[in-house]
């Protein structure tokens, strides 16, 4: 599936890669929150993430589950709402909630229940939503995510927000307005479509943690293989609920933000409703309870028309569906159950993967890299597999490689909107490169030059360039004796300074030897050369 | 023939003494000699008989696929028939043809049953006496057989009786002959109710044991496919086919036994009938009473234990039945909005304005006023003072019963309506809330608790009209249950209807159908629009 999906939309996949945590400012970076002035306006954030989860059929019946198939193509009779059909859950999307659940720290509730909730709008073709109200699956988590901080945004600051609760949950099927003909065309092929619903404390205070905490989130989704968490492609879908107060009184009147398709929005949206907040306020006003939209156009939230007046969703039990119930471990199972029709709790907690942030600390202590470092490669999908690979075939060690494919790699992926997977340069490449630079072979310098010119040339290696383009470092005694004696002999005033003690000086005659050599003189020759010709 | 039971017409197919598409001619002719009752909504005419000659086909090789192989059937307009219409007797799903069957009409089909026709109900099967249908009412076939006709000499036009309901229609198909066993629902007593008013054996399964897949719903928590037919044993045989899980209703459970054929002899010595005290209502009359007290009198002469039992919180059931139904009402009936399928107003100023009209227009008063009344019940507000303390009294009162059964009584026995049928005239001067209000108020409780009962008829009353009573068992006693309404039949001595209704088929009576139904003369497959 996942593959399928990069493969039909290599552009779409880029998107989510393309964007880090935003850099937006946070007035509360950095400063414990106890010592901000008590008389300042301070943002209340909290979210409301849908989830789609990725199974292969949907959560109530065995239609196909796929991103930009012909409209109307995958939808069976239930998903139509036909009369007289009924729900049949789908175990993966419940096995899928437990997973994330456990990931998050959350309390499994061993029975939860389904409820409807009745709205009218042409993409919900039953005139309700079946969702958990009264007993979601799972309650109490946590999301813990780091945003970088300090002056060089080198310093790692942990944050952790609670989640209330994750509820299993139908997703609706989807309308397009063709305001031109006046008319509304339904597409029920995401109709029916599993969610997670997780609804967060409102314990965040601006966009920027908002931001990095969903974009941990999508890691760890991404990680548990329960959601592909790609914003563009609405996989996961974050609402926001925003609101101003001064620390220490109740928090005030909030407006919910919908319509925003990226995490950098996300950050956008956010900072831009707390200053229109803290703005009404300062002005007088009263901020209205509302939902508004996020234009990223404009960057501005306006009032959205169509979700105007109080709704009353009257709940009611689901009476197709029994109590969902799952089991701690195969002991617990009751006997006459089908062990395969059971969900196992400790199954599932046993095959969970590594997270993200245990993939962090990982990198950190293993490799001695800085932790900004583990953040950048866990960030990009396959980073972390590429940088390993590198390591295996190379001697240089992980402190001087991370560089190479944090900044030289990852930049030039950037610039063009590439993944790690399309990458021209393959990880082998790359550590030959390397290795020719750590024997001596070519100077750093050089080694840059060499690594763009194998990104322009897939399939050349790096030995071939330095042979073609004669690139090899200039260690010919006599050569360099010439060119040193030459640079001596045109720069008096330095070698005067250099023979009263200033030996820093020594280091522009080297660069100078380097400019005659275009890189390629050995440094270390040059260096002992030099030293004699001005002792 | 077409008088027989299952059991027995099963065997004339067998031993050749008429052929699967012969029997399907006679019923399909009877259908049409009948067709004043409005007992269908659409016949299958085509179908049945292309289902005949395979059936036949197979009886002439000797390899019937089971005994309902060859066995005309007819099944309420509420339950899905692949590319057959399906209206629930509504405007809204008039011109609504489904894309799939429903499980247990797919297991008759299955088993070689012939589909004769979809019957006539109330709209969404809300209503006890079928007489709320978008295709006018149904009329109770013993309305014209000598026992009614010689006892009060009414008159035909105008003094016929209604079926009950709201599975009318599948009543009068099994007592005027024309299907050998017929497919309700039971909501409330919507198949209990017009099995006693019209004299056919109606059973109403544990919640659960039958698949509701393709049943279009009333009450979800409610609903049982209900089944219809000229004996307990019939009933039986019908249940061994239907029940068990379907992976398509998540509700349903294992059949406890495969139901094979009810012993000829059941021993009521060891059996405690309990009489629920709280039965005894006002309204009930003197004739019914009269038919509970001898049947108890029975069982009491056999050797069984019959003791007075008591279901504190029957009286208020009814009430909670209506609040927790117009709830479920409201929420089931939101999908009918005219956008995927069904009426579509031509109001199209706005997809709202779509909606109110769409839905305005394809429903009737009653559906409509469930469906407000429900909606008030789920508000906000309201939900815990209504609904939720409605859910808790259901589970008071199926803590009753199960106190009942606790106690050491193995069935009780009940009257299943409080009269014997009314007349069209009469019934129709109370409103259908009124009318559902007294008509399941013995049946009702039974659906809250998810109980199996069966309605046996047991005697006609001096009106020549039937009467009959309820057996209520424990959850998934169905074999029991039935074991014990077929002991009550064979005692009873309930008059056969192939005598009873011999009038009907006297020339006088056919004159009397070209006289004043109008429709029949056109013989279209589909009914027209009441007056008839």
């Amino acid at each position: 599936m996942n593959k399928q999906i990069s493969l039909l939309y290599p552009k779409a996949s880029c998107v989510i890669r393309r964007i880090s945590t935003p850099r937006a400012r946070c007035d509360s970076e950095l400063q414990p929150r106890a010592k901000s002035d008590p008389q300042q306006l301070v943002g209340v954030v909290g979210l409301e993430v849908h989830a789609q989860i990725n199974s292969n059929t949907k959560l109530f019946s065995g239609s196909s589950v796929r991103f930009s198939a012909p409209p109307n193509s995958l939808v069976s009779p239930f998903d139509a709402s036909l009369p007289g059909t009924l729900p049949v859950l789908n175990k993966r999307c419940v096995e899928a909630a437990v997973m994330t659940a456990l990931a998050l720290n959350c309390t499994i509730n061993k029975k939860s229940l389904f409820d409807r909730k009745h709205y009218f709008y042409a993409d919900l073709p039953a005139g309700y939503q079946i969702t958990q109200q009264r007993r979601p699956i799972a309650v109490d988590g946590t999301l813990t995510y780091s945003i970088l901080g300090g002056k060089k945004r080198s310093q790692v600051i942990r944050r952790t927000s609670t989640i209330k609760q994750i509820q299993l949950e139908q997703d609706s099927g989807k309308s397009l307005h063709d305001d031109l003909r006046s008319q509304t065309l339904i597409d029920l092929n995401r109709a029916g479509v599993g969610l997670m619903e997780l609804v967060m404390e409102p314990d965040m205070s601006c966009g920027e943690e908002a931001a990095a905490a969903v974009r941990e989130l999508q890691l760890i989704l991404q990680a548990l293989g329960t959601c592909q968490a790609n914003m563009s492609e609405g996989q996961l879908r974050v609402d926001a609920n925003v609101s101003v107060h001064k620390p220490g009184e109740p928090l005030g009147v909030r407006t919910e933000v919908k319509n925003i398709n990226s995490v950098r929005f996300l950050s956008r949206a956010i900072d831009y409703e707390i200053q229109r907040h803290i703005q009404v306020l300062q002005r007088g006003g009263t901020v209205q309870n509302e939902t508004r939209a996020f234009d990223s156009k404009s960057g501005e939230t306006i009032p959205m028309r169509d979700k105007e007046g109080l709704q009353d969703y009257r709940f009611m039990p689901e009476p197709n569906l029994p109590p969902l119930i799952v089991y701690e471990d195969n002991a617990s199972l009751p006997t006459g159950i089908d062990a395969c029709q059971a969900v196992v709790v400790q199954e599932i907690r046993a095959g969970l993967p590594e997270l993200p942030s245990i993939k962090r600390d990982r990198l950190v202590q293993t490799y001695g890299i800085l932790p900004e470092h583990s953040f950048t490669l866990v960030n990009e999908d396959g980073l972390v597999e590429y940088f390993e690979a590198v390591l295996k075939a190379t001697t240089k060690e992980p402190r001087k490689v991370i560089g190479w494919v944090t900044n030289e790699l990852v930049g030039h992926l950037k610039q063009r909107d590439m993944s790690v997977s399309q990458s021209p340069i393959s990880p082998s490449a790359l550590a030959e490169l390397l290795e020719r630079q750590e024997s001596g072979h070519i100077s750093s310098s050089v080694a840059k030059q060499v690594f763009q010119e194998m990104w322009r040339s897939p399939g050349k290696t790096a030995s071939q360039i330095i042979q073609e383009q004669d690139l090899g470092l200039v260690s010919d005694a006599t050569q360099l004796h010439s060119i040193c004696q030459k640079v001596v002999d045109s720069h008096p005033v330095e070698v005067h300074a250099i023979r009263n003690g200033n030996k820093k000086v020594l280091n522009k005659l080297m660069g100078l030897v380097q400019k005659e050599t275009k890189g390629r003189a050995d440094p270390v020759l040059v260096r002992a050369i030099l030293q004699e010709k001005t002792s | 023939m077409l008088g027989l039971t299952i059991r027995e017409v099963s065997a004339a197919l067998r031993e050749g003494r008429i052929s699967p598409t012969e029997l399907c001619r006679k019923c399909l002719n009877r259908i049409k000699r009948t067709r004043h009752l409005n007992a269908y909504i659409a016949v299958t005419e085509e179908l049945a008989l292309k289902q005949a000659g395979e059936a036949e086909a197979r009886l002439l090789r000797g390899a019937p696929k089971g005994p309902l192989d060859g066995i005309p059937f007819a099944v309420k307009d509420n339950f899905c028939t692949e590319n057959i219409k399906t209206t629930c007797a509504s405007r809204m799903l008039k011109d609504y043809t489904p894309p799939y069957t429903a499980t247990v009409v797919q297991k008759l089909l299955n088993q070689g049953a012939i589909l004769m026709g979809k019957t006539n109900m109330d709209e969404f099967a809300m209503g006890a006496g079928s007489t709320d249908g978008a295709f006018g009412p149904v009329r109770n076939p013993w309305s014209y057989a000598a026992p009614y006709r010689e006892r009060t000499g009414a008159a035909p036009d105008s003094d016929w009786v209604v079926t009950g309901g709201s599975s009318g229609g599948s009543a009068a198909a099994v007592a005027s002959l024309t299907s050998y066993l017929a497919l309700g629902s039971d909501t409330g007593g919507s198949t209990r109710n017009p099995g006693a008013l019209c004299g056919v054996v109606a059973l109403k399964p544990t919640y659960g044991l039958l698949s509701r897949h393709g049943l279009i719903p009333l009450v979800n928590s409610m609903d049982v496919p209900g089944i219809m037919t000229r004996s307990v044993s019939d009933a039986a045989i019908v249940l061994g086919i239907l029940q068990g899980q379907d992976t398509r209703d998540s509700t349903t459970t294992a059949a406890p036994s495969s139901l094979t054929e009810l012993p000829e002899h059941f021993d009521v010595k060891n059996i405690c009938v309990g009489i629920p005290q709280e039965y005894h209502a006002p309204g009930l009359s003197e004739e019914t009473l009269a038919q509970w007290s001898r049947v108890a009198d029975m069982f009491e002469r056999a050797g069984a234990r019959v003791k007075r039992v008591s279901l504190p919180h029957t009286q208020h059931s009814i009430v909670c039945y209506h609040v927790l139904c117009h709830a479920e009402v409201a929420s089931n009936m939101a999908r009918f909005d005219g956008l995927e399928y069904g009426h579509r107003s031509e109001e199209d100023s706005s997809t709202e304005a779509m909606y109110a009209s769409s839905r305005h227009e394809g429903f009737n008063d009653v559906v409509r006023g469930r469906i407000l009344s429900g909606n008030y019940f789920l508000l906000k507000q309201n939900s815990e003072h209504y609904f939720v303390k409605a859910q808790r009294v259901r589970r008071l009162i199926a803590e009753d019963f199960k106190r009942a059964f606790g106690s050491g009584v193995d069935v009780l026995l009940t009257p299943t309506t409080l009269a014997d049928a009314a007349r069209y005239s009469d019934f129709t001067q109370e409103d259908n809330r009124t009318r559902s209000a007294q008509e399941d108020v013995f049946t009702q409780p039974v659906n809250m608790a998810g109980l199996p009962a069966v309605s046996v008829p047991t005697a006609l009353s001096s009106r020549g009209l039937p009467i009959g009573l309820q057996l209520i068992g424990p959850a998934l006693q169905d074999k029991k249950l039935l074991g014990v309404a077929q002991w009550i039949e064979q005692r009873v001595g309930f008059p056969s209807i192939t005598g009873a209704i011999k009038h009907m088929q006297d020339g006088s009576f056919d004159s009397f159908i070209i006289r004043h139904c109008p429709c029949e003369i056109e013989m279209r497959p589909v009914l027209c629009f009441m007056t008839c």
